[in-house]
């Protein structure tokens, strides 16, 4: 157990690091100069050579890769992400105000895009070749073949522009006070949004839950179940879904990922003050600051969702938690609640397979 | 024949039937609806408890020999014009090569039909011709199937449960006295009925594993948790959970050691002395030869010869020149692959 927490904290811990240190590596090469993209032209223009030699040796812009990220880390380390130029505003303060945003926006689309996804997955599957399976399936084929920006463009178009149901943009009403603002209003804000990262979100989901669900109901159980007067749904609704359920979770939990990456594009396109827009607006800005922030504050995200699915397989999957064989009294039992790793070495490709086939969307 | 290490022996009825055989000689018996009978059973209410004729099972498939978007669509028949009945109180073999399509048969009893399959042909169970809709009534009630191995239960669902089946838990129905399941109607009262039915179907549960030698605890195991010998009486207790009349078995023993298929078969016998018919579909000749009635020899999409046990004595009692390799591929007769 103690071998199992300390294995993903260190994985973890080099996780962020290689993350970050890409992070510094990307935007030193970029071409970007942080003084001239955060000044303004008219700004830079009119300032004396003198003033901006100053400026970037106070940002440290000329220092060298290694003397920078070395800086960055002890800082974090310490609790100090550094100040974002963009915002002129220590990096966990920017952060922690968008985060709420972001993960709002990204809590909606994660379960609404899942629940929608699962169920109509299995109603495709359950009526395989009908007219319902082909709805759904042409659904998800066309929403599968849209990028997200252009969908949360069309819809802006459709649902505030030409009939005014949502907010163009914002998280709050123009000239409110956040303090002001009620959760209506930034419900108001979210929904759009939100709608159209659950929609584009559903393909992927409802796409692989069909083809498990077309697996599940020619295996052999749900083919005895049947022989026992069962109806593919009512053995699927006794006790078979559950076999449903382990891709199901790999397939939730890696689309954070995707989900994330969605609501970058979303975000900039509905100009939702979320982390996604503020990782935009650090890259072309070369805060390397806020933008090694945003990133290990995703991959923490990411990570997570990863591990949590991997400790759910131990909870679901009576193969993992109970051991193979009747044999297992001497101890072997005690592998119970650590969930993933030996298991799934010991089922071999099967697990795999059944982990492997999240195809990933940019 | 009666040397033969013959686990019927332990039926007085069955023996004094051999008896029987060995003096007349199954060659004797009169000619039956395509079969020819064993001595012991009877048609007990003028017919048979199972009866196919004339079944062929057919694929829809693409042409493979003509090129990709010429392709026709053509029947390719796996199983041709079968006839075979079974009795009460009987085992019949069908016995031919793996993969010949012997477990269609099956799947066309149990009504469980794949997407580009086609059935034709007449069934009657009791006595009564059956057709698609009433099969799949019948199916997991009065006809049930004990499948090959563990794959067929659920990995994710307890033991216990699995053969306490799922009718249950999501779906109430009565059952008439035949064991056929009739739509019940949802009423009010219809959860006071779930609990009871549920409740039956515990106590059922119990009192079968009782009787096949599985410990109460067994219920809790996951199907990954038991042995093959175990799993095998867990799917035979799958079937009799709705007190079937007649079973179907589909290479019940394959992966067993020979004491422990020989037990499988004994709990076969046990039912059809019990009055039940057995449909035991299996590649294993020997294993047939020492728990069935009759077999049924399927060669060539077909069933080519439906005879008693007794009949493969001697390859003289044989009519299909088939049957009669067969007798003379048995280890006994020195696996010799040519007839005569």
């Amino acid at each position: 157990m103690a071998r199992y927490v300390l294995f993903h904290i260190v994985k973890c811990a080099v996780l962020l690091l290689a993350v970050s240190f890409l992070c510094f590596a990307l935007v030193n090469a970029s071409p970007i100069d942080p003084v001239q993209a955060n000044l303004g032209q008219a700004a830079y223009i009119n300032m004396s050579p003198e003033k901006r030699a100053d400026l970037a040796a106070y940002w440290g812009v000329d220092a060298p890769l290694w003397e920078s990220y070395a800086n960055w880390l002890g800082g974090a380390m310490q609790g100090d992400w550094g100040t974002s130029l963009r915002y002129n505003a220590p990096v966990l303060q920017v952060i922690a105000e968008r985060t709420v945003n972001t993960l709002m926006l990204m809590a909606i689309a994660w379960v609404v895009s899942g629940l929608l996804g699962f169920v109509l997955g299995i109603a495709a599957a359950l009526h395989r070749g009908g007219w319902l399976d082909r709805i759904i399936k042409g659904y998800c084929y066309l929403l599968a073949a849209t990028p997200t920006f252009w969908l949360a463009m069309i819809f802006l178009l459709c649902f505030s522009v030409l009939i005014p149901l949502f907010p163009i943009g914002f998280s709050l009403p123009i000239g409110v006070a956040s303090s002001e603002a009620t959760l209506l209003d930034a419900l108001h804000h979210l929904a759009l949004p939100a709608i159209t990262l659950s929609l584009v979100g559903v393909a992927n989901i409802a796409l692989h839950t069909r083809e498990k669900t077309i697996d599940v109901l020619e295996s052999d159980y749900v083919r005895f179940a049947r022989m026992r007067g069962m109806r593919p749904a009512e053995a699927l609704r006794n006790g078979c879904w559950r076999n449903l359920l382990l891709p199901a979770l790999t397939l939730q939990f890696a689309s954070i990922s995707e989900i994330f990456g969605g609501s970058v594009l979303v975000e900039e396109v509905f100009s939702y003050p979320g982390l996604g827009q503020a990782a935009v607006t650090a890259a072309l800005g070369g805060d390397v600051a806020l933008l090694a922030g945003i990133a290990v504050i995703s991959a923490v995200l990411v990570f997570g969702g990863n591990l949590a699915a991997n400790i759910l397989y131990g909870v679901i999957d009576p193969r993992i938690r109970r051991g193979e064989g009747l044999h297992d009294e001497s101890g072997r039992g005690d592998i119970a609640g650590i969930g993933g790793i030996r298991p799934s070495r010991r089922l071999g490709g099967r697990q795999f397979a059944d982990r492997g086939e999240v195809i990933g969307r940019g | 024949m009666t040397d033969l290490q013959d686990i019927r022996s332990s039926s007085a009825r069955v023996m004094q039937a051999h008896d029987a055989k060995d003096v007349h000689g199954a060659h004797d018996a009169h000619d039956h609806h395509h079969h020819r009978h064993a001595s012991n059973p009877v048609h007990t209410h003028g017919h048979h408890l199972l009866q196919v004729e004339d079944l062929s099972v057919g694929f829809r498939m693409y042409d493979p020999a003509e090129p990709f978007f010429a392709a026709k669509q053509e029947l390719v028949n796996v199983i041709d014009h079968l006839s075979i009945a079974v009795h009460e109180r009987e085992i019949v073999a069908l016995v031919g090569p793996s993969g010949a399509g012997k477990s269609l048969l099956a799947d066309a009893i149990m009504a469980c039909y794949e997407p580009n399959v086609q059935v034709e042909g007449r069934i009657w169970f009791d006595g009564e011709l059956q057709d698609a809709k009433s099969l799949a009534a019948l199916a997991g009630g009065a006809i049930a199937m004990v499948p090959q191995s563990v794959a067929s239960l659920n990995p994710l669902v307890k033991v216990g449960r699995q053969v306490q089946g799922g009718l249950s838990h999501s779906t109430y129905r009565t059952r008439d006295t035949h064991g056929a399941r009739q739509p019940g109607k949802r009423k009010k009262h219809e959860k006071q009925g779930k609990r009871e039915e549920h409740a039956r179907l515990a106590q059922r549960q119990q009192e079968l594993f009782a009787r096949y030698g599985l410990a109460p605890s067994v219920a809790d195991l996951y199907p990954h948790e038991l042995s093959g010998g175990m799993a095998r009486r867990v799917l035979l207790c799958c079937a009799l959970i709705g007190n079937p009349r007649l079973i179907v078995a589909d290479e019940p023993t394959p992966g067993l050691d020979e004491a422990a298929a020989l037990r499988v078969l004994e709990d076969f016998r046990a039912f059809a002395d019990g009055g039940g018919g057995v449909l035991l579909i299996t590649h294993d000749i020997e294993l047939a030869l020492r728990v069935a009635d009759r077999i049924a020899v399927f060669h060539d999409k077909t069933i080519v010869e439906e005879t008693s046990v007794a009949s493969f004595a001697s390859p003289e009692h044989l009519q299909h020149p088939f049957s009669r390799a067969l007798w003379h591929a048995l280890p006994e007769h020195g696996f010799s692959a040519a007839g005569e």
